[in-house]
């Protein structure tokens, strides 16, 4: 017995929504990927990991990144912040073309990364200090960015002190206390729980909402894919390439209620049916358990429905 | 049945109650010293000697010597089948195997013999000597092993300029460069001080760059991204990133550098404890010897354990647990 629900499709936008693409895309680009590559040499040979990968992100554009493992959007990630070097392509922040790490592009990654012998404090000024900033302004700057983080009476905590959600915070601060021109999220809330999860996402809305920043945001979860994307985009494995780029038809600004509503039920069975291909899903179906019934005969809990 | 769950002793990989542990703490120190208590108290358990308290119609036997257990009950037999006057005697413990009360008490009279010579020296002089030898190795080995390792851990090019020499180095004992320490460096304290500069800094430079290479990359990359080039992400990344773990390594080494104290000092004109060991056993003071030696290792677990307390101040970062 199937629950069949009426979705529209996930093409359709409603007016307000399909304005504000429109007006999106006249803003200024911040990134532009033409023909991103990535190989491997690994012992059996060059593995594909991403193979022409085009796309641009507009100013103050949320674009998540989501796709089957394997489908190279960590590669993609790390390139960008220039930790990898690409096989091919290039990309242009700004429309200047950019090599190796640095401060224009900021990266919080899903392990905290926050240096464990700083304290809070001391964490968001680390890259002020590198840019050149007096210890003063650094540290007023520093303070500044907390507060936005609301983590203010935890300047002086070290990072083993504070909980996964509280430290994921003080990454976010850190690296937008550079104020770069995008803010890369390599899976940033994948090892919280559901709860503190969810409130990262509000955080990240708010903070969002109120910065000059574009945030570039890798994820393996559906829901939170489509809560906070202005658009998706979609790869697909071996080789990683772009399947395809979704305009979110959920209105903004988000809030949890929208959920459940059809625009965004609509994106997420479309989502489905990128990622889990229905000829994988036969796979799955002769992939079952080999099950003989092991419950005795004369169990007083004959059937567990 | 009580409701109060039973004490555990064996269960695995679980910490025992805080009592417990101190309880086999102090029981790993209790236990050697009672094996010796009861081979030094109870005449049956080992006693292979007598002591000859009246040494009867044996020509050779005098008051206070030592013999064998078998020598002692072959002339007993002797004399009794002659019908001579039989000597007296209590079984003993060889000489170089004092009674714990007896090591006890050499704790403090060794600090108060006299030197035999007026040129030789106290037993606190001694020590003085050993600490500095052990001192100046110690610190010279760090100078230059600590920032070599530092480097070798972090650029593949000082990995591989330094370390292949090394890990061929470090497998000649350092006990075999004594006679040419001597033939350049004199017969006092500098070739002592080479031979632990050798014994521990080739081990140390590469202890050192492994806790370096340790370091969680993820770090370096999340400085990078901040901005950090590289002069920046030695010294505000690797160096304060691996501090803890440098720290736990140098307590290590001073162990081993202590190990080297006894060869080293041994080299050129014996010197320090080791000159005092020596000379102790010489005139069969094996009380004195005893003690000596656990002033070595008294010294050694007291150093460590201050370091270890003072590695949990400076390091307020590391969680109390990781400290140990």
């Amino acid at each position: 017995m199937k629950h069949t629900l009426e979705l529209p499709s996930y093409l359709e936008q409603d007016d307000a929504v399909r304005d504000r693409f429109n007006r999106l895309k006249q803003r200024p680009v911040t990134l532009e990927v033409q023909g991103l590559g990535k190989e491997f040499e690994t012992a059996g040979g060059s593995v594909t990991a991403l193979k022409d990968i085009n796309f641009k992100t507009h100013k103050r554009e949320f674009v998540c990144v989501i796709g089957p493992s394997g489908c190279g959007k960590s590669t993609l990630i790390r390139i960008l912040a220039g930790l990898e070097t690409p096989s091919s392509g290039k990309m242009l922040l700004d429309g200047k073309e950019v090599h190796g790490p640095g401060p224009d592009r900021g990266m919080v990654f899903q392990g905290y990364t926050l240096f464990p012998w700083l304290t809070v404090k001391k964490n968001v000024m680390f890259g002020l200090e590198q840019a050149g900033h007096s210890k003063q302004v650094a540290e007023e700057d520093a303070r500044q960015w907390i507060d936005l983080v609301g983590l203010t009476s935890f300047v002086d905590s070290y990072p083993h002190q504070l909980s996964g959600g509280m430290k994921q915070r003080v990454a976010i601060a850190r690296a937008l206390a550079n104020q770069p021109r995008i803010l890369l999220m390599d899976e940033p809330f994948g090892a919280l729980d559901a709860q503190t999860r969810a409130k990262m996402q509000s955080y990240l809305m708010d903070i969002w909402q109120n910065i000059d920043i574009t945030v570039l945001f890798i994820t393996h979860d559906l829901d939170e894919a489509i809560y906070l994307a202005d658009r998706i985009l979609v790869l697909k494995a071996h080789p990683g390439e772009v399947q395809e780029i979704i305009e979110v038809p959920v209105p903004q600004p988000r809030s949890p209620d929208q959920l459940l509503s059809p625009e965004f039920l609509a994106t997420k069975k479309r989502l489905e049916e990128l990622i889990h291909p229905p000829e994988e899903g036969d796979e799955m179906n002769s992939d079952h358990l080999n099950m003989v019934r092991m419950v005795p005969i004369n169990d007083d809990v004959q059937s567990v429905f | 049945m009580s409701t109060k769950p039973k004490m555990q002793w064996f269960s695995v990989r679980k910490e025992l109650k805080p009592k417990q542990r101190l309880f086999l703490s102090v029981m790993s120190f209790m236990l050697p010293l009672l094996l010796w208590c009861l081979v030094s108290y109870i005449p049956w358990l080992w006693h292979p000697k007598v002591e000859i308290n009246d040494p009867g119609a044996v020509s050779y036997f005098k008051q206070g010597m030592l013999v064998d257990r078998e020598l002692f009950i072959k002339e007993l037999d002797k004399l009794e089948q002659a019908g001579e006057a039989l000597p007296q005697g209590t079984l003993a413990n060889p000489i170089y195997l004092p009674a714990p009360h007896e090591v006890a008490v050499a704790f403090y009279t060794a600090f108060t013999t006299e030197p035999k010579r007026r040129s030789e020296k106290w037993l606190h002089e001694s020590l003085w000597d050993s600490i500095q030898v052990i001192f100046w190795g110690f610190f010279l080995s760090s100078l230059f092993g600590v920032p070599i390792g530092i480097l070798a851990g972090t650029y593949d090019f000082f990995s591989r300029l330094s370390e292949p020499f090394i890990e061929f180095f470090r497998y000649l004992p350092a006990p075999a460069f004594g006679a040419l320490a001597v033939a350049i460096l004199g017969i006092h304290h500098a070739p002592k001080i080479a031979i632990i500069f050798i014994g521990t800094f080739f081990q140390q430079v590469l202890i050192v760059s492994n806790t370096a290479r340790k370091l969680d990359p993820s770090l370096l990359e999340a400085a990078q991204t901040l901005g950090a080039k590289n002069k920046a992400l030695l010294f505000k990344v690797v160096i304060p990133g691996i501090l803890p773990d440098l720290y736990r390594d140098m307590r290590i080494l001073l162990g081993w550098a202590w190990t080297y104290l006894i060869v080293a000092e041994l080299i050129g004109t014996s010197s320090g404890i080791t000159w005092f060991i020596t000379q102790q056993a010489r005139y069969k003071n094996f009380d004195n010897v005893f003690a000596a030696i656990m002033i070595i290792g008294i010294i050694g677990i007291s150093t460590d354990l201050f370091l270890a307390w003072l590695g949990r101040r400076i390091f307020p970062w590391q969680r109390q647990t990781a400290s140990a």
